[in-house]
Protein backbone atom coordinates (compact mmCIF):
# COMPACT_ATOMS: atom_id res chain seq x y z
CA UNK A 1 0.00 0.00 0.00
CA UNK A 2 0.93 3.35 -0.55
CA UNK A 3 1.92 5.34 2.09
CA UNK A 4 0.21 9.10 2.35
CA UNK A 5 2.27 12.07 2.02
CA UNK A 6 2.33 14.81 4.13
CA UNK A 7 -0.05 13.54 6.55
CA UNK A 8 0.40 14.52 10.05
CA UNK A 9 1.28 11.19 11.85
CA UNK A 10 1.22 10.06 15.73
CA UNK A 11 4.07 8.15 16.84
CA UNK A 12 3.03 4.97 17.97
CA UNK A 13 2.78 2.83 21.40
CA UNK A 14 2.59 -0.97 20.65
CA UNK A 15 2.18 -3.64 23.41
CA UNK A 16 5.94 -6.04 22.86
CA UNK A 17 4.31 -9.47 21.67
CA UNK A 18 4.46 -12.07 24.08
CA UNK A 19 7.62 -13.85 24.46
CA UNK A 20 7.58 -17.59 25.63
CA UNK A 21 10.79 -17.71 26.65
CA UNK A 22 10.09 -15.03 29.00
CA UNK A 23 10.62 -15.92 32.60
CA UNK A 24 8.70 -12.78 34.26
CA UNK A 25 5.66 -14.09 35.38
CA UNK A 26 8.19 -16.69 37.06
CA UNK A 27 10.07 -14.53 39.01
CA UNK A 28 10.16 -14.64 42.51
CA UNK A 29 10.94 -11.86 45.13
CA UNK A 30 13.68 -13.90 46.82
CA UNK A 31 13.86 -12.19 49.92
CA UNK A 32 10.53 -11.71 50.74
CA UNK A 33 9.73 -15.87 49.62
CA UNK A 34 12.22 -16.56 52.08
CA UNK A 35 10.93 -14.83 54.85
CA UNK A 36 7.15 -16.18 53.90
CA UNK A 37 8.51 -20.16 54.35
CA UNK A 38 11.21 -19.53 57.43
CA UNK A 39 7.30 -18.79 59.16
CA UNK A 40 5.52 -20.77 57.26
CA UNK A 41 7.88 -24.16 58.97
CA UNK A 42 8.45 -22.01 62.56
CA UNK A 43 4.64 -22.27 62.35
CA UNK A 44 3.80 -25.61 61.00
CA UNK A 45 6.49 -27.41 63.26
CA UNK A 46 6.92 -25.27 66.13
CA UNK A 47 3.68 -23.35 66.88
CA UNK A 48 0.88 -25.52 65.40
CA UNK A 49 2.68 -29.17 66.57
CA UNK A 50 5.37 -28.00 69.56
CA UNK A 51 8.29 -29.20 67.99
CA UNK A 52 11.91 -27.68 68.25
CA UNK A 53 13.71 -29.84 65.65
CA UNK A 54 13.23 -31.05 62.32
CA UNK A 55 14.30 -34.07 60.00
CA UNK A 56 15.00 -33.94 56.18
CA UNK A 57 16.06 -36.18 53.67
CA UNK A 58 18.87 -35.02 52.09
CA UNK A 59 19.79 -36.61 48.39
CA UNK A 60 22.34 -34.14 47.30
CA UNK A 61 19.78 -32.39 44.88
CA UNK A 62 18.41 -28.64 45.04
CA UNK A 63 15.17 -29.38 46.50
CA UNK A 64 16.17 -31.05 49.37
CA UNK A 65 19.47 -28.57 49.84
CA UNK A 66 17.24 -25.33 49.97
CA UNK A 67 14.42 -27.35 52.28
CA UNK A 68 17.60 -27.84 54.51
CA UNK A 69 19.28 -24.17 54.07
CA UNK A 70 15.53 -22.53 54.89
CA UNK A 71 15.22 -25.48 58.01
CA UNK A 72 18.72 -24.14 59.86
CA UNK A 73 17.35 -20.63 59.40
CA UNK A 74 14.16 -21.09 60.92
CA UNK A 75 15.32 -23.48 64.18
CA UNK A 76 19.16 -23.21 64.01
CA UNK A 77 21.98 -25.45 62.47
CA UNK A 78 21.48 -27.32 65.47
CA UNK A 79 18.09 -28.94 65.17
CA UNK A 80 17.96 -29.85 62.22
CA UNK A 81 18.87 -33.32 61.10
CA UNK A 82 19.51 -34.60 57.29
CA UNK A 83 19.71 -38.13 56.90
CA UNK A 84 21.35 -39.12 53.71
CA UNK A 85 20.42 -42.70 52.63
CA UNK A 86 22.29 -43.68 49.60
CA UNK A 87 21.68 -46.83 47.70
CA UNK A 88 24.65 -48.68 46.54
CA UNK A 89 23.83 -47.14 42.86
CA UNK A 90 23.43 -44.35 43.99
CA UNK A 91 26.29 -41.74 42.67
CA UNK A 92 29.08 -40.44 44.44
CA UNK A 93 28.04 -36.65 44.10
CA UNK A 94 25.23 -36.91 45.50
CA UNK A 95 26.62 -37.66 48.29
CA UNK A 96 29.53 -35.39 48.03
CA UNK A 97 26.76 -32.58 47.49
CA UNK A 98 25.36 -33.87 50.53
CA UNK A 99 27.78 -32.82 52.34
CA UNK A 100 28.54 -29.92 50.67
CA UNK A 101 24.83 -28.96 52.43
CA UNK A 102 26.07 -30.13 55.79
CA UNK A 103 29.07 -27.93 55.94
CA UNK A 104 27.37 -25.04 54.67
CA UNK A 105 24.41 -24.93 56.76
CA UNK A 106 26.28 -26.53 60.25
CA UNK A 107 22.98 -29.12 60.12
CA UNK A 108 23.63 -32.59 61.74
CA UNK A 109 23.82 -35.59 59.44
CA UNK A 110 23.34 -39.04 59.83
CA UNK A 111 24.04 -41.84 57.01
CA UNK A 112 21.73 -44.49 56.92
CA UNK A 113 22.28 -47.46 53.76
CA UNK A 114 19.11 -48.21 52.33
CA UNK A 115 20.77 -50.71 50.11
CA UNK A 116 20.36 -54.07 52.89
CA UNK A 117 16.85 -53.35 53.21
CA UNK A 118 15.80 -52.54 49.70
CA UNK A 119 17.93 -55.62 48.16
CA UNK A 120 16.22 -57.99 50.93
CA UNK A 121 12.92 -57.47 49.39
CA UNK A 122 14.08 -57.10 45.80
CA UNK A 123 15.39 -60.65 46.18
CA UNK A 124 12.07 -61.52 46.26
CA UNK A 125 10.88 -59.92 43.17
CA UNK A 126 13.55 -60.55 40.88
CA UNK A 127 11.58 -59.04 37.79
CA UNK A 128 11.22 -55.78 38.87
CA UNK A 129 11.97 -53.20 36.37
CA UNK A 130 13.59 -50.00 37.26
CA UNK A 131 10.52 -47.96 38.23
CA UNK A 132 9.54 -50.47 40.55
CA UNK A 133 13.20 -50.74 42.03
CA UNK A 134 12.94 -47.01 42.14
CA UNK A 135 9.52 -47.16 43.87
CA UNK A 136 11.04 -49.66 46.44
CA UNK A 137 13.92 -47.06 47.26
CA UNK A 138 11.82 -44.27 47.85
CA UNK A 139 9.43 -46.05 50.18
CA UNK A 140 11.97 -47.27 51.61
CA UNK A 141 13.75 -43.85 52.48
CA UNK A 142 10.25 -42.57 54.07
CA UNK A 143 10.06 -45.43 56.31
CA UNK A 144 13.62 -44.24 58.10
CA UNK A 145 12.65 -40.56 57.59
CA UNK A 146 9.59 -41.35 59.27
CA UNK A 147 11.55 -43.47 61.88
CA UNK A 148 14.25 -41.24 62.40
CA UNK A 149 11.63 -38.38 63.12
CA UNK A 150 9.77 -40.52 65.69
CA UNK A 151 13.07 -40.94 67.42
CA UNK A 152 14.01 -36.90 67.36
CA UNK A 153 10.21 -37.02 68.24
CA UNK A 154 9.57 -34.14 65.24
CA UNK A 155 7.89 -34.56 61.57
CA UNK A 156 9.67 -35.31 58.49
CA UNK A 157 9.70 -32.49 55.79
CA UNK A 158 9.14 -32.82 52.34
CA UNK A 159 10.68 -30.96 49.23
CA UNK A 160 9.00 -31.90 46.59
CA UNK A 161 8.39 -29.02 43.86
CA UNK A 162 5.31 -28.17 41.91
CA UNK A 163 6.85 -28.94 38.55
CA UNK A 164 7.54 -32.50 39.58
CA UNK A 165 4.24 -32.86 41.49
CA UNK A 166 2.34 -31.74 38.41
CA UNK A 167 3.84 -33.90 36.45
CA UNK A 168 3.24 -36.83 38.55
CA UNK A 169 7.26 -37.39 39.06
CA UNK A 170 6.94 -39.21 42.60
CA UNK A 171 6.42 -42.28 44.03
CA UNK A 172 2.92 -41.90 45.32
CA UNK A 173 2.90 -42.40 49.30
CA UNK A 174 6.75 -42.10 49.51
CA UNK A 175 8.30 -38.84 47.93
CA UNK A 176 4.70 -37.12 49.14
CA UNK A 177 4.19 -38.17 52.34
CA UNK A 178 5.80 -35.94 54.54
CA UNK A 179 3.03 -33.78 56.37
CA UNK A 180 4.26 -30.36 55.54
CA UNK A 181 6.26 -29.00 52.70
CA UNK A 182 7.59 -25.35 52.06
CA UNK A 183 8.58 -26.03 47.89
CA UNK A 184 5.17 -27.60 46.38
CA UNK A 185 4.20 -24.50 45.16
CA UNK A 186 7.41 -23.63 43.60
CA UNK A 187 7.87 -24.28 40.15
CA UNK A 188 11.41 -26.23 39.64
CA UNK A 189 13.05 -22.99 38.02
CA UNK A 190 11.51 -21.35 41.10
CA UNK A 191 13.22 -23.05 43.54
CA UNK A 192 17.12 -22.62 41.34
CA UNK A 193 16.53 -19.00 41.75
CA UNK A 194 15.49 -19.19 45.63
CA UNK A 195 18.68 -21.75 45.91
CA UNK A 196 20.85 -19.32 44.26
CA UNK A 197 19.59 -16.57 46.88
CA UNK A 198 19.75 -18.24 49.79
CA UNK A 199 23.85 -19.77 49.32
CA UNK A 200 23.23 -23.22 48.15
CA UNK A 201 26.33 -24.24 46.49
CA UNK A 202 26.30 -23.52 42.56
CA UNK A 203 27.74 -26.68 41.68
CA UNK A 204 24.07 -28.09 43.11
CA UNK A 205 21.99 -25.46 41.59
CA UNK A 206 23.62 -25.60 38.40
CA UNK A 207 23.85 -29.62 37.79
CA UNK A 208 20.93 -31.38 35.78
CA UNK A 209 18.60 -32.79 38.37
CA UNK A 210 18.15 -36.03 38.57
CA UNK A 211 15.96 -38.57 40.79
CA UNK A 212 19.37 -40.76 41.05
CA UNK A 213 17.41 -44.08 41.09
CA UNK A 214 19.36 -45.53 37.91
CA UNK A 215 22.87 -44.14 36.89
CA UNK A 216 23.03 -41.41 34.27
CA UNK A 217 19.42 -40.73 35.24
CA UNK A 218 18.12 -36.86 34.74
CA UNK A 219 14.76 -35.37 35.32
CA UNK A 220 14.03 -33.78 32.10
CA UNK A 221 15.35 -36.52 29.51
CA UNK A 222 12.83 -38.50 31.83
CA UNK A 223 10.05 -35.68 31.22
CA UNK A 224 11.16 -35.01 27.24
CA UNK A 225 11.55 -31.62 27.87
CA UNK A 226 13.18 -29.07 30.04
CA UNK A 227 12.22 -27.41 33.12
CA UNK A 228 13.07 -24.64 32.00
CA UNK A 229 10.18 -24.70 28.87
CA UNK A 230 7.69 -26.81 31.16
CA UNK A 231 7.51 -24.12 33.72
CA UNK A 232 6.39 -21.48 31.34
CA UNK A 233 3.74 -23.54 29.70
CA UNK A 234 2.68 -25.25 33.04
CA UNK A 235 2.38 -21.35 34.14
CA UNK A 236 0.05 -20.64 31.61
CA UNK A 237 -1.91 -23.59 31.56
CA UNK A 238 -2.85 -23.32 35.25
CA UNK A 239 -3.74 -19.76 35.23
CA UNK A 240 -6.42 -21.15 33.09
CA UNK A 241 -5.39 -20.94 29.24
CA UNK A 242 -6.25 -23.86 26.47
CA UNK A 243 -3.83 -26.01 24.86
CA UNK A 244 -4.70 -24.05 21.87
CA UNK A 245 -4.26 -20.56 23.31
CA UNK A 246 -1.06 -21.57 24.04
CA UNK A 247 0.08 -22.96 20.64
CA UNK A 248 -1.24 -19.31 19.75
CA UNK A 249 1.09 -17.68 21.73
CA UNK A 250 4.16 -19.43 20.42
CA UNK A 251 4.60 -22.45 22.18
CA UNK A 252 5.32 -24.97 20.35
CA UNK A 253 3.03 -27.78 19.44
CA UNK A 254 4.57 -31.25 20.97
CA UNK A 255 5.86 -29.59 23.90
CA UNK A 256 2.33 -28.13 24.88
CA UNK A 257 0.37 -31.38 24.35
CA UNK A 258 3.24 -33.28 26.46
CA UNK A 259 2.99 -31.46 29.21
CA UNK A 260 -0.63 -31.40 29.13
CA UNK A 261 -0.97 -35.13 28.84
CA UNK A 262 1.30 -35.40 31.62
CA UNK A 263 -0.53 -33.08 34.28
CA UNK A 264 -3.78 -34.55 32.85
CA UNK A 265 -2.60 -37.96 33.28
CA UNK A 266 -1.67 -37.71 36.89
CA UNK A 267 -4.51 -35.73 38.95
CA UNK A 268 -4.80 -39.05 41.13
CA UNK A 269 -1.51 -38.82 42.37
CA UNK A 270 -2.29 -35.39 43.96
CA UNK A 271 -4.97 -36.81 46.17
CA UNK A 272 -5.95 -38.83 48.95
CA UNK A 273 -6.92 -42.54 48.21
CA UNK A 274 -10.84 -42.65 46.84
CA UNK A 275 -12.89 -43.81 49.07
CA UNK A 276 -16.26 -45.16 48.71
CA UNK A 277 -19.09 -42.87 49.90
CA UNK A 278 -22.14 -44.20 51.25
CA UNK A 279 -23.20 -41.83 53.62
CA UNK A 280 -24.41 -38.32 53.95
CA UNK A 281 -21.34 -38.12 56.74
CA UNK A 282 -18.55 -39.20 54.44
CA UNK A 283 -15.23 -37.54 55.31
CA UNK A 284 -14.08 -34.96 53.23
CA UNK A 285 -17.23 -35.13 51.06
CA UNK A 286 -20.07 -34.54 53.57
CA UNK A 287 -17.89 -34.07 56.77
CA UNK A 288 -15.51 -31.24 56.61
CA UNK A 289 -12.44 -29.58 58.68
CA UNK A 290 -9.24 -28.28 58.04
CA UNK A 291 -6.25 -30.04 58.35
CA UNK A 292 -5.23 -27.62 61.03
CA UNK A 293 -9.19 -27.73 63.22
CA UNK B 1 -12.43 15.13 66.62
CA UNK B 2 -9.75 12.47 67.15
CA UNK B 3 -10.10 9.29 67.67
CA UNK B 4 -7.26 7.23 68.95
CA UNK B 5 -7.57 4.08 67.32
CA UNK B 6 -5.49 0.56 67.77
CA UNK B 7 -5.83 -2.46 65.80
CA UNK B 8 -4.71 -5.86 67.21
CA UNK B 9 -3.45 -7.96 64.33
CA UNK B 10 -3.08 -11.25 65.97
CA UNK B 11 -2.73 -15.09 64.68
CA UNK B 12 -5.81 -16.67 66.59
CA UNK B 13 -5.43 -20.37 67.84
CA UNK B 14 -7.50 -22.58 65.49
CA UNK B 15 -11.06 -23.08 66.54
CA UNK B 16 -10.30 -22.28 69.98
CA UNK B 17 -12.56 -19.64 71.10
CA UNK B 18 -12.18 -19.67 74.84
CA UNK B 19 -8.34 -18.97 74.21
CA UNK B 20 -8.60 -16.50 71.70
CA UNK B 21 -11.27 -14.49 74.06
CA UNK B 22 -8.07 -14.82 76.92
CA UNK B 23 -5.71 -13.39 74.21
CA UNK B 24 -8.25 -10.51 74.02
CA UNK B 25 -8.41 -10.02 77.44
CA UNK B 26 -4.39 -9.94 77.11
CA UNK B 27 -4.76 -6.74 74.78
CA UNK B 28 -7.12 -5.22 76.78
CA UNK B 29 -4.66 -5.75 79.53
CA UNK B 30 -2.07 -3.79 77.52
CA UNK B 31 -4.03 -1.41 76.62
CA UNK B 32 -5.16 -0.28 79.72
CA UNK B 33 -1.18 -0.05 80.60
CA UNK B 34 0.35 1.19 77.75
CA UNK B 35 -2.66 3.21 75.22
CA UNK B 36 -5.63 3.59 77.65
CA UNK B 37 -6.42 6.75 75.72
CA UNK B 38 -7.60 4.30 73.27
CA UNK B 39 -11.12 4.90 71.86
CA UNK B 40 -11.18 2.43 69.29
CA UNK B 41 -10.09 -1.31 69.20
CA UNK B 42 -9.83 -3.04 65.76
CA UNK B 43 -9.41 -7.16 65.18
CA UNK B 44 -10.02 -9.11 62.17
CA UNK B 45 -11.86 -11.03 60.51
CA UNK B 46 -12.93 -13.95 62.35
CA UNK B 47 -10.10 -13.60 64.97
CA UNK B 48 -12.01 -15.82 67.65
CA UNK B 49 -11.68 -18.66 65.48
CA UNK B 50 -9.35 -18.65 62.80
CA UNK B 51 -10.73 -18.34 59.34
CA UNK B 52 -10.52 -21.51 57.41
CA UNK B 53 -12.97 -23.64 59.39
CA UNK B 54 -15.42 -25.35 56.75
CA UNK B 55 -17.34 -27.27 58.92
CA UNK B 56 -16.07 -26.58 62.15
CA UNK B 57 -18.44 -22.39 61.73
CA UNK B 58 -20.69 -24.29 63.44
CA UNK B 59 -18.65 -25.23 66.46
CA UNK B 60 -17.36 -21.63 66.63
CA UNK B 61 -20.79 -19.47 66.22
CA UNK B 62 -21.64 -17.32 68.43
CA UNK B 63 -25.17 -15.28 68.72
CA UNK B 64 -24.35 -11.72 68.95
CA UNK B 65 -25.91 -11.48 72.32
CA UNK B 66 -23.00 -14.03 73.81
CA UNK B 67 -19.93 -12.65 72.06
CA UNK B 68 -21.04 -9.67 73.97
CA UNK B 69 -21.43 -11.02 76.95
CA UNK B 70 -17.97 -12.58 76.95
CA UNK B 71 -15.90 -9.58 75.75
CA UNK B 72 -17.90 -7.60 78.02
CA UNK B 73 -16.36 -10.30 81.06
CA UNK B 74 -13.18 -10.47 79.40
CA UNK B 75 -12.92 -6.59 79.31
CA UNK B 76 -14.27 -5.91 82.85
CA UNK B 77 -11.83 -8.53 83.98
CA UNK B 78 -8.70 -6.85 82.90
CA UNK B 79 -9.46 -3.07 82.86
CA UNK B 80 -8.63 -1.19 86.21
CA UNK B 81 -9.61 2.37 86.14
CA UNK B 82 -13.27 2.71 86.78
CA UNK B 83 -14.25 5.29 84.21
CA UNK B 84 -12.72 3.09 81.79
CA UNK B 85 -14.48 2.25 77.49
CA UNK B 86 -13.73 1.25 74.75
CA UNK B 87 -15.00 0.87 71.92
CA UNK B 88 -14.32 -2.17 69.69
CA UNK B 89 -15.43 -3.70 66.33
CA UNK B 90 -14.26 -7.62 65.44
CA UNK B 91 -15.35 -10.56 63.22
CA UNK B 92 -16.41 -13.45 63.83
CA UNK B 93 -18.61 -16.40 63.32
CA UNK B 94 -22.34 -16.07 64.15
CA UNK B 95 -25.05 -17.85 64.77
CA UNK B 96 -28.31 -15.46 63.92
CA UNK B 97 -31.52 -16.44 63.30
CA UNK B 98 -31.25 -19.88 62.58
CA UNK B 99 -27.93 -19.45 60.11
CA UNK B 100 -24.73 -19.05 60.45
CA UNK B 101 -22.66 -15.89 58.94
CA UNK B 102 -19.12 -14.36 58.75
CA UNK B 103 -19.85 -11.32 60.73
CA UNK B 104 -18.23 -8.19 62.29
CA UNK B 105 -19.66 -6.84 65.93
CA UNK B 106 -19.48 -3.30 66.64
CA UNK B 107 -19.65 -2.72 70.72
CA UNK B 108 -18.87 -0.28 73.15
CA UNK B 109 -17.49 -1.92 76.25
CA UNK B 110 -17.04 -0.40 79.55
CA UNK B 111 -16.00 -0.53 82.96
CA UNK B 112 -19.22 -1.35 85.54
CA UNK B 113 -19.50 1.74 86.83
CA UNK B 114 -18.65 3.99 83.99
CA UNK B 115 -20.62 6.53 82.91
CA UNK B 116 -20.20 5.20 79.39
CA UNK B 117 -22.77 2.37 78.93
CA UNK B 118 -22.01 -0.81 77.24
CA UNK B 119 -23.74 -2.25 74.35
CA UNK B 120 -23.67 -3.40 70.83
CA UNK B 121 -24.20 -0.84 68.22
CA UNK B 122 -24.34 -3.13 65.04
CA UNK B 123 -23.57 -6.24 63.67
CA UNK B 124 -22.30 -6.40 60.18
CA UNK B 125 -22.66 -9.67 58.03
CA UNK B 126 -20.29 -10.26 54.82
CA UNK B 127 -22.23 -9.18 52.34
CA UNK B 128 -20.07 -11.27 49.45
CA UNK B 129 -18.95 -14.56 50.65
CA UNK B 130 -15.72 -15.48 48.53
CA UNK B 131 -16.59 -19.28 46.76
CA UNK B 132 -13.64 -19.81 44.44
CA UNK B 133 -9.97 -20.71 44.42
CA UNK B 134 -9.03 -21.57 48.49
CA UNK B 135 -12.58 -19.79 49.44
CA UNK B 136 -15.61 -21.69 50.03
CA UNK B 137 -17.63 -19.45 52.37
CA UNK B 138 -20.99 -20.23 50.80
CA UNK B 139 -20.58 -23.16 51.51
CA UNK B 140 -20.44 -22.03 55.01
CA UNK B 141 -22.53 -19.50 55.68
CA UNK B 142 -25.10 -17.27 54.57
CA UNK B 143 -24.83 -14.18 52.91
CA UNK B 144 -25.55 -10.73 54.47
CA UNK B 145 -28.02 -8.57 52.41
CA UNK B 146 -27.38 -5.28 54.12
CA UNK B 147 -24.49 -2.21 54.40
CA UNK B 148 -24.96 0.33 56.70
CA UNK B 149 -23.55 3.15 58.30
CA UNK B 150 -24.18 3.83 62.20
CA UNK B 151 -23.84 6.64 64.93
CA UNK B 152 -20.98 6.07 68.00
CA UNK B 153 -19.44 7.87 70.21
CA UNK B 154 -16.49 8.63 67.42
CA UNK B 155 -18.56 9.71 64.47
CA UNK B 156 -20.67 7.69 61.77
CA UNK B 157 -19.03 4.34 60.82
CA UNK B 158 -19.15 1.10 58.99
CA UNK B 159 -17.66 -1.94 59.29
CA UNK B 160 -17.04 -4.24 56.06
CA UNK B 161 -15.34 -7.37 55.54
CA UNK B 162 -12.43 -8.52 53.15
CA UNK B 163 -14.11 -9.28 50.02
CA UNK B 164 -16.69 -6.64 50.28
CA UNK B 165 -14.47 -3.98 49.48
CA UNK B 166 -13.30 -5.59 46.83
CA UNK B 167 -16.32 -4.52 45.19
CA UNK B 168 -15.92 -0.60 45.12
CA UNK B 169 -19.79 -0.41 45.57
CA UNK B 170 -20.06 -1.98 49.13
CA UNK B 171 -17.78 1.70 50.12
CA UNK B 172 -19.63 3.54 48.15
CA UNK B 173 -22.93 2.69 49.41
CA UNK B 174 -21.55 3.18 53.03
CA UNK B 175 -20.30 6.43 52.18
CA UNK B 176 -23.77 7.81 50.62
CA UNK B 177 -25.13 6.75 54.12
CA UNK B 178 -22.70 8.89 56.00
CA UNK B 179 -19.76 6.86 57.24
CA UNK B 180 -16.66 8.83 58.06
CA UNK B 181 -14.69 5.78 59.36
CA UNK B 182 -14.71 2.81 57.49
CA UNK B 183 -13.41 -0.66 59.40
CA UNK B 184 -12.34 -3.08 57.12
CA UNK B 185 -11.81 -6.75 58.78
CA UNK B 186 -9.81 -9.26 56.78
CA UNK B 187 -8.48 -12.47 56.40
CA UNK B 188 -6.36 -12.52 53.38
CA UNK B 189 -4.22 -15.27 52.24
CA UNK B 190 -0.67 -14.94 50.67
CA UNK B 191 -0.16 -15.45 47.84
CA UNK B 192 1.94 -14.55 44.45
CA UNK B 193 5.72 -13.77 44.79
CA UNK B 194 6.55 -11.64 41.79
CA UNK B 195 6.62 -8.63 42.78
CA UNK B 196 8.13 -5.76 45.06
CA UNK B 197 5.11 -7.16 48.13
CA UNK B 198 3.30 -9.84 48.12
CA UNK B 199 0.21 -10.32 45.76
CA UNK B 200 -2.64 -10.03 47.64
CA UNK B 201 -0.53 -6.82 49.61
CA UNK B 202 -0.19 -4.99 46.77
CA UNK B 203 -3.96 -5.17 45.57
CA UNK B 204 -5.11 -3.76 49.35
CA UNK B 205 -2.52 -1.16 48.54
CA UNK B 206 -4.79 -0.02 45.86
CA UNK B 207 -7.83 -0.99 47.02
CA UNK B 208 -8.32 0.78 50.49
CA UNK B 209 -6.23 4.16 49.97
CA UNK B 210 -8.26 3.91 46.17
CA UNK B 211 -11.77 3.93 48.84
CA UNK B 212 -10.07 6.50 51.33
CA UNK B 213 -9.59 8.81 48.42
CA UNK B 214 -13.06 8.58 46.71
CA UNK B 215 -14.94 9.16 49.13
CA UNK B 216 -12.39 11.19 51.61
CA UNK B 217 -12.85 8.59 54.22
CA UNK B 218 -10.88 7.65 57.18
CA UNK B 219 -10.27 3.38 56.24
CA UNK B 220 -9.16 1.05 59.05
CA UNK B 221 -7.77 -1.99 57.58
CA UNK B 222 -7.54 -4.87 60.15
CA UNK B 223 -5.64 -7.70 58.72
CA UNK B 224 -5.29 -11.46 60.35
CA UNK B 225 -1.84 -13.27 60.80
CA UNK B 226 -0.42 -16.51 60.85
CA UNK B 227 -0.49 -19.71 58.99
CA UNK B 228 -3.70 -21.75 58.74
CA UNK B 229 -2.60 -25.33 56.99
CA UNK B 230 -0.37 -23.27 54.51
CA UNK B 231 -1.84 -20.47 54.07
CA UNK B 232 -0.38 -17.55 55.61
CA UNK B 233 -2.47 -14.22 56.40
CA UNK B 234 -0.92 -10.84 55.39
CA UNK B 235 -1.34 -8.53 58.18
CA UNK B 236 -0.42 -5.03 57.03
CA UNK B 237 -3.04 -3.47 58.99
CA UNK B 238 -3.13 -0.50 58.61
CA UNK B 239 -4.67 3.03 58.77
CA UNK B 240 -5.34 5.18 55.57
CA UNK B 241 -6.49 8.80 55.94
CA UNK B 242 -9.09 10.47 53.46
CA UNK B 243 -6.66 11.34 51.05
CA UNK B 244 -5.48 8.09 50.54
CA UNK B 245 -2.23 7.83 52.22
CA UNK B 246 -1.39 5.38 54.53
CA UNK B 247 -0.91 6.58 58.12
CA UNK B 248 0.53 4.11 59.62
CA UNK B 249 0.52 -0.08 59.11
CA UNK B 250 1.65 -3.17 60.22
CA UNK B 251 3.95 -6.32 59.32
CA UNK B 252 2.97 -8.43 57.22
CA UNK B 253 4.60 -11.91 58.89
CA UNK B 254 4.18 -11.02 62.28
CA UNK B 255 1.86 -10.13 65.46
CA UNK B 256 1.34 -6.08 66.63
CA UNK B 257 -0.65 -3.67 67.60
CA UNK B 258 -0.94 -0.57 65.06
CA UNK B 259 -2.09 2.47 66.34
CA UNK B 260 -2.77 5.66 64.83
CA UNK B 261 -5.39 9.08 65.81
CA UNK B 262 -8.02 9.89 63.24
CA UNK B 263 -8.87 13.31 63.56
CA UNK B 264 -12.59 13.46 61.75
CA UNK B 265 -12.46 16.83 61.14
CA UNK B 266 -9.99 15.29 58.14
CA UNK B 267 -13.15 14.34 56.59
CA UNK B 268 -14.64 17.39 55.91
CA UNK B 269 -11.34 19.02 54.62
CA UNK B 270 -10.68 16.27 51.97
CA UNK B 271 -14.15 17.05 50.87
CA UNK B 272 -14.27 20.86 50.38
CA UNK B 273 -11.27 20.15 47.95
CA UNK B 274 -12.63 17.09 46.61
CA UNK B 275 -16.58 16.52 46.53
CA UNK B 276 -16.75 13.95 44.39
CA UNK B 277 -19.47 12.19 47.30
CA UNK B 278 -21.30 15.82 46.54
CA UNK B 279 -21.00 14.79 43.01
CA UNK B 280 -22.15 11.06 43.53
CA UNK B 281 -25.08 12.24 45.39
CA UNK B 282 -26.40 14.63 43.24
CA UNK B 283 -26.12 12.30 40.20
CA UNK B 284 -27.76 9.43 42.28
CA UNK B 285 -30.98 9.44 40.86
CA UNK B 286 -29.77 8.09 37.66
CA UNK B 287 -27.06 6.11 38.55
CA UNK B 288 -30.23 4.33 40.30
CA UNK B 289 -32.42 3.99 37.13
CA UNK B 290 -29.12 2.70 35.43
CA UNK B 291 -28.51 -0.10 37.78
CA UNK B 292 -32.51 -0.97 37.76
CA UNK B 293 -31.82 -1.11 34.13
CA UNK B 294 -28.74 -3.72 34.57
CA UNK B 295 -30.83 -5.13 37.72
CA UNK B 296 -33.95 -6.19 35.42
CA UNK B 297 -32.38 -7.43 32.17
CA UNK B 298 -33.34 -10.57 31.98
CA UNK B 299 -30.49 -13.24 31.98
CA UNK B 300 -31.45 -15.04 28.22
Amino acid sequence: MQRVKNMNRLPMVCAPPLNVEADGNLRINAPLLTEWLIEFLRDEIQRRRGFTKAVVGLSGGVDSALVTFLLARAFGAENVYAIRMPYRASSQDSLDHAQMVVDATGVNVETIEITDAVDGYLQFAPDADGRRRGNVMARQRMIILFDQSQRLGTIPVGTGNKTERLFGYFTWHADDSPPINPLGDLYKTQVWDLARYIGVPEIIVDKPASADLVVGQTDESDFGITYHKADRILFYLLRGHNAERLIEMGFPEHDVRLVKRKVDSTHWKRHLPTVAMLSSTSINDYYLRPVDY
Amino acid sequence: MKVHTAIAQIKPRKGDYAHNLERLGDIFAQLEEDAPETNVLALPETVLSGYFLEGGVREAARTKEELFADLLTTYQARVKRPDAALDITLGFYELWEGKYYNSAIYATLSAPNAAIPSGIHHVHRKFFLPTYGVFDEKRFVSRGRAINAFPTRFGIVSVLICEDVWHSITATIAALKGAQIIYVLSASPGREFTGQHLGNVAQWNVLLPGIASEHNVWVVYAGLIGFEGGKGFTGTSQIVDPWGNAIVMGSATSECLVRGSLNLDDVAVARSASPLLADLESALGDITMQLEQVARKPHV
